[in-house]
C-alpha cells in the first residue's frame, strides 16, 4: 500500500487547494512511518472488540453437542465430504427424474394431443391459409408447448430441491470442498462460488465471478463458468439420460443410473473446470493463487414454503418464461426451413446434409449441430429442435402430419423417434458431452463481455469450451466405433 | 453520551405508531419521486436481502451463502408519508480494500449520500460485524444499526444489549429477526427518525490511533474543511489519504469532494451519482 507512485502527480488545472491537501497528505504519509493502513485496521478491530465485548454475553459454557459443528465434521471431512456430496446431488436428480416422468406426459397429453389438434381444427374452420396455419400452429405454437411439457416438471422439481439445499446453507460446504483443488489450479478459491451461481445460470455466475479481486483470477473464473451446467441444459441432460442411459439396466433402476448419469456429466464439468483453470494459470494467465478466508455460514432450517414459492416463482417461472420466448421465433424460423424448399429440398435438409459429415465425424449428426446453432440464442430449445427436426428428416408419418411438426411426446414414443432419426447410444452420449462443452448462449457472451470488456477473452471464452466439446465428442466418437469393430 | 437519541421500543406497546402496519406501503420497484435513499449495507449472510425484500415486497432471491449479492439492486417503499428508495449493496466484510464490491459499497455509501445507512449485523457474530459498522460510521453519520439473526442469537444462548451497544455506537440499534418480520416496524420508524432528522446520530468515531497518526489526521482534516466546509466526514477522507487511497485522491483532483458538501444533494445528483456508479463499475 505504501508505494509513492499512490499519490500521482495531479495533472494540471487542478485547484491549489485540492493540490495542497494531497501535497500535505503525501508528505504526513512520510513522517507518520509505519504502516498507516494496519494501524487505522487496528484501531477499528479494538473499538470493535472492546463495544462488543459490553453488548454481547455469551453462554458461559458452550453446549456439549453442537450440531452445526457435527454436521460440518462430515460434510467437509476429506473422506466423506466428495462421497456425500455426490451422494446429496444424485438423490436430488433421482427425485427429479423420478417426479418429473408423470406430469411430463399429463402436459405432452394436454398440450401436444388435446390442444394442438383443437387448434388445427379451430384454423380450417376460419379456413386460415396453409402457411400461416403451419407457421403459427405447427411452427411457434408446437415448439413452445413441447418446451413447456420438457421442462416444466423437472424444473418445478430440480430447483426447489437445490435452493432448498442453498438455503440450509450447504453450498458454502461445496464451496469448501472444492476450494483447494481450485488453489492447486492455480485459481482463487472463491470461483467455486461463483461456479456454484453457474449451475443456476451461467451469466449470472460470470457476474458473480466479482466477488474476485485479481483481475487474473477473475477472468479465469468467467472463462471456466460455462463448464458449470446452466439451467438450460438440465433438462437435455436429464431427458437425454433417462431416455437412453436409464433404459440400458432394468426399470426399478432406470432412475437411479439416469440420475448418476447426470451427476457424472455435472462432475465431468467440475473437473473441466479444474483443468481449464490449470491450463490457463500455467500459460496465458500465469500468476500466484491468492488466499482468502471463506465463510461457512451456519445452518439454517429452510423456510420450507417461502423457498418453494420463491424457488418457482424466481427460477422456474423466470427461466421458463425467457424458453418460451425464445421458442416462438424458433419454432417459425423451424417450420420455414422446414418448409421452404429451394430445388427439391427444403432449407432444413440442404443445413442437415452438409453438416451431417461433421456430425457424423464426433458421433453426433447434421440434425443436432443444426438445433445447437438455432439455439445460440437459448440453450432450452435445443432438444425441441432436435425432435422437430427429426421428423422433418426421418419423414416418418407416424410422429406427425406435416414436416416439421412435432408429435406424440411419450418417453417411449420420443425414444422411438430419436431411434428413427438413426440414434444410438453414442449420440446420446456425445449429446450430453456436447450440450455441456460447447459456447455459452448468446446472454452469457454478452455478459462476459460487459464484464471483462475486452473482445478477445469473450472471444476464448466462447470458443475454448466449443473447441474442448468437438474434441472430446471427436474422440469418444473413434474410440467407441473402434471398440465395437472388436 | 448525547441523550439525543432515541431508542426505539424493544417490548411491544400496541398504542406505537411503529406498529401502526398501515404506515408501509410496499413499493417494489416502481420507485419514482422518492424522499429519502436508504443504504443497506452489512457483511455478507447477515440478512440484508430478507431486509430489503421485507421493506420492499419484492422477492430478490436469498441464499443462505456469503457473496449471494454482487451487484446493487433497488426498491421502493412508502412509511409515514415520505417515499424512500432502498438500495441493497453487496455484503463486504470492509471497506477498505479493493476489491469490486467493497469499492461498490464504499462508493455509494460515500458518494451517493444516503439519507440514511442501514448496517445489517449478525447478533450472533457481534464483534467481526462491528468492525464494518464501525467503518461506515466514519464516513456517513446517518446510521442505523440492526442487530439481526437475533432468533439464532437466542438459539446459541447469547444475548445483546441493543440499548448499550446504541449507546456506544451513537447511532439506533434496532434487534431483529427479520426471517420472521420481527422488528421491521421498529426499524422503519428508525430509519424515518434518522431521514427526517428527528433523530440526530452521533457516531462514533475512532479514537486510539498512535499518537504520530492522530496528529497528522489532525493537520489534515484542518485543510481539507478548509477546502471543502461543510464536508461531514473530512476525518476519514484523511484517513483514506494518509492511506493513499487512489480513488480518494481521484475525488479531490476532480473536484467531486466538493459536491459532497452540500446539506442535500437532492434527486437529480443522486441520480446522476447512481448512473457514475454504474459507468464506474463496468470500467
Amino acid at each position: 500500500m505504501l508505494n509513492q507512485e499512490a499519490l500521482t502527480p495531479p495533472q494540471s488545472g487542478i485547484p491549489a487547494a485540492a493540490q495542497d491537501i494531497l501535497d500535505t497528505a503525501n508528505r504526513l504519509r512520510w513522517e507518520v512511518g509505519g504502516d498507516v493502513h494496519e494501524n487505522i485496521v487496528e484501531a477499528i478491530y479494538t473499538d470493535a472488540a472492546r463495544i462488543a465485548d459490553r453488548a454481547a454475553i455469551y453462554p458461559d459454557t458452550p453446549p456439549r453437542f453442537n450440531l452445526d459443528r457435527t454436521i460440518d465434521r462430515l460434510v467437509t471431512s476429506r473422506l466423506w465430504g466428495f462421497p456425500l456430496m455426490i451422494l446429496l446431488f444424485t438423490v436430488v436428480f433421482w427425485i427429479t427424474i423420478a417426479g418429473a416422468n408423470v406430469p411430463s406426459q399429463w402436459l405432452a397429453y394436454i398440450l401436444l394431443d388435446t390442444v394442438h389438434p383443437m387448434l388445427k381444427t379451430a384454423g380450417a374452420t376460419i379456413g386460415l391459409p396453409w402457411w400461416l396455419d403451419g407457421l403459427l400452429i405447427d411452427g411457434m405454437y408446437l415448439a413452445t408447448a413441447w418446451v413447456v411439457s420438457v421442462m416444466l416438471p423437472p424444473m418445478a422439481i430440480f430447483f426447489p430441491l437445490f435452493t432448498l439445499l442453498e438455503d440450509f446453507g450447504y453450498l458454502p460446504r461445496v464451496a469448501f470442498n472444492l476450494d483447494n483443488i481450485f488453489k492447486k489450479s492455480g485459481a482463487h478459491g472463491k470461483q467455486s462460488l461463483s461456479m456454484m451461481m453457474g449451475f443456476g445460470c451461467n451469466a449470472a455466475g460470470v457476474v458473480a465471478s466479482r466477488v474476485i479481486d485479481s483481475p487474473r483470477e477473475r477472468l479465469i473464473a468467467i472463462i471456466t463458468n460455462n463448464f458449470a451446467l446452466c439451467n438450460g441444459r438440465w433438462p437435455t441432460q436429464i431427458l437425454i439420460a433417462s431416455l437412453f442411459i436409464g433404459s440400458l439396466v432394468p426399470a426399478y433402476l432406470g432412475g437411479l443410473i439416469s440420475a448418476l448419469a447426470v451427476v457424472g456429466i455435472a462432475m465431468l464439468g467440475v473437473l473441466m473446470s479444474f483443468a481449464v483453470s490449470w491450463f490457463l494459470s500455467r500459460t496465458w494467465l500465469k500468476g500466484e493463487a491468492s488466499t482468502f478466508s471463506l465463510e461457512l455460514p451456519p445452518y439454517r432450517p429452510p423456510r420450507f414454503w417461502q423457498t418453494i414459492y420463491t424457488s418457482l416463482i424466481d427460477r422456474t417461472i423466470f427461466v421458463l418464461w425467457r424458453a418460451i420466448v425464445f421458442a416462438l421465433p424458433a419454432g417459425a424460423v423451424i417450420w420455414l426451413m422446414a418448409n421452404v424448399s429451394i430445388g427439391g429440398a427444403s432449407i432444413a435438409e440442404y443445413l442437415i446434409n452438409f453438416l451431417n459429415p461433421i456430425g457424423w465425424l464426433i458421433g453426433l449428426n447434421g440434425v443436432i449441430l443444426v438445433a445447437y446453432i438455432v439455439a445460440i440464442p437459448a440453450n432450452e430449445i435445443v432438444i425441441p429442435t432436435i425432435l422437430m427436426l427429426t421428423v422433418l428428416v426421418t419423414g416418418t408419418s407416424q410422429f406427425g402430419a406435416g414436416a416439421g411438426v412435432m408429435f406424440e411426446t411419450g418417453d417411449s414414443e420420443t425414444l422411438a423417434l430419436f431411434q428413427a432419426g438413426g440414434w444410438t447410444l453414442l449420440t446420446a452420449v456425445n449429446l450430453m458431452l456436447f450440450s455441456l462443452l460447447h459456447n455459452p448462449c448468446s446472454t452469457t457472451i454478452y455478459t462476459i463481455y460487459t464484464e471483462t470488456g475486452s473482445k478477445k477473452w469473450t472471444a476464448v471464452a466462447a470458443l475454448l469450451p466449443l473447441a474442448i466439446g468437438v474434441m472430446v465428442t471427436f474422440s469418444v466418437a473413434q474410440v467407441w466405433r473402434l471398440v465395437s469393430l472388436l | 453520551m448525547s441523550s439525543s437519541i432515541q431508542l426505539p421500543a424493544a417490548h411491544n406497546c400496541e398504542t406505537c405508531p411503529a406498529h401502526n402496519v398501515g404506515n408501509l406501503t410496499k413499493l417494489g420497484i416502481n420507485m419514482d419521486n422518492w424522499d429519502f435513499v436508504v443504504a443497506l449495507a452489512g457483511n455478507p449472510n447477515t440478512g440484508k436481502s430478507t431486509i430489503f425484500n421485507a421493506l420492499t415486497g419484492l422477492r430478490q432471491h436469498t441464499g443462505n451463502w456469503p457473496g449471494k449479492t454482487v451487484s446493487r439492486a433497488e426498491g421502493g417503499f412508502e412509511y409515514g408519508g415520505h417515499r424512500y428508495k432502498i438500495v441493497d449493496l453487496p455484503g463486504t466484510y470492509s471497506l477498505l480494500s479493493t476489491s469490486l464490491d467493497e469499492e461498490v459499497a464504499r462508493n455509494f455509501i460515500l458518494f451517493g449520500q444516503p439519507d440514511v445507512t442501514l448496517i445489517v449485523t449478525d447478533a450472533t457474530r457481534l464483534e467481526r460485524n462491528l468492525n464494518l459498522v464501525l467503518q461506515v460510521l466514519e464516513i456517513t453519520d446517518r446510521a442505523v444499526v440492526a442487530l439481526n439473526l437475533m432468533d439464532e442469537a437466542r438459539r446459541h444462548g447469547i444475548t445483546v444489549d441493543d440499548r448499550s451497544l446504541a449507546r456506544d455506537l451513537g447511532v439506533p440499534v434496532v434487534p431483529t429477526s427479520a426471517r420472521s418480520k420481527q422488528g421491521i416496524p421498529e426499524l422503519l420508524q428508525a430509519i424515518s427518525q434518522v431521514a427526517t432528522g428527528a433523530v440526530v446520530c452521533k457516531p462514533h468515531r475512532l479514537k486510539n490511533e498512535p499518537p504520530a497518526l492522530k496528529h497528522a489526521i489532525r493537520e489534515l482534516v484542518s485543510k481539507i474543511e478548509a477546502a471543502f466546509p461543510g464536508l461531514p466526514n473530512a476525518r476519514w477522507v484523511a484517513l483514506r489519504l494518509l492511506d493513499g487511497d487512489q480513488r480518494i485522491i481521484e475525488a479531490i483532483n476532480r473536484g467531486e469532494l466538493g459536491d459532497l458538501t452540500r446539506d442535500d444533494p437532492g434527486e437529480d445528483a443522486a441520480g446522476t451519482l447512481v448512473l457514475q456508479l454504474q459507468e464506474a463499475q463496468h470500467a
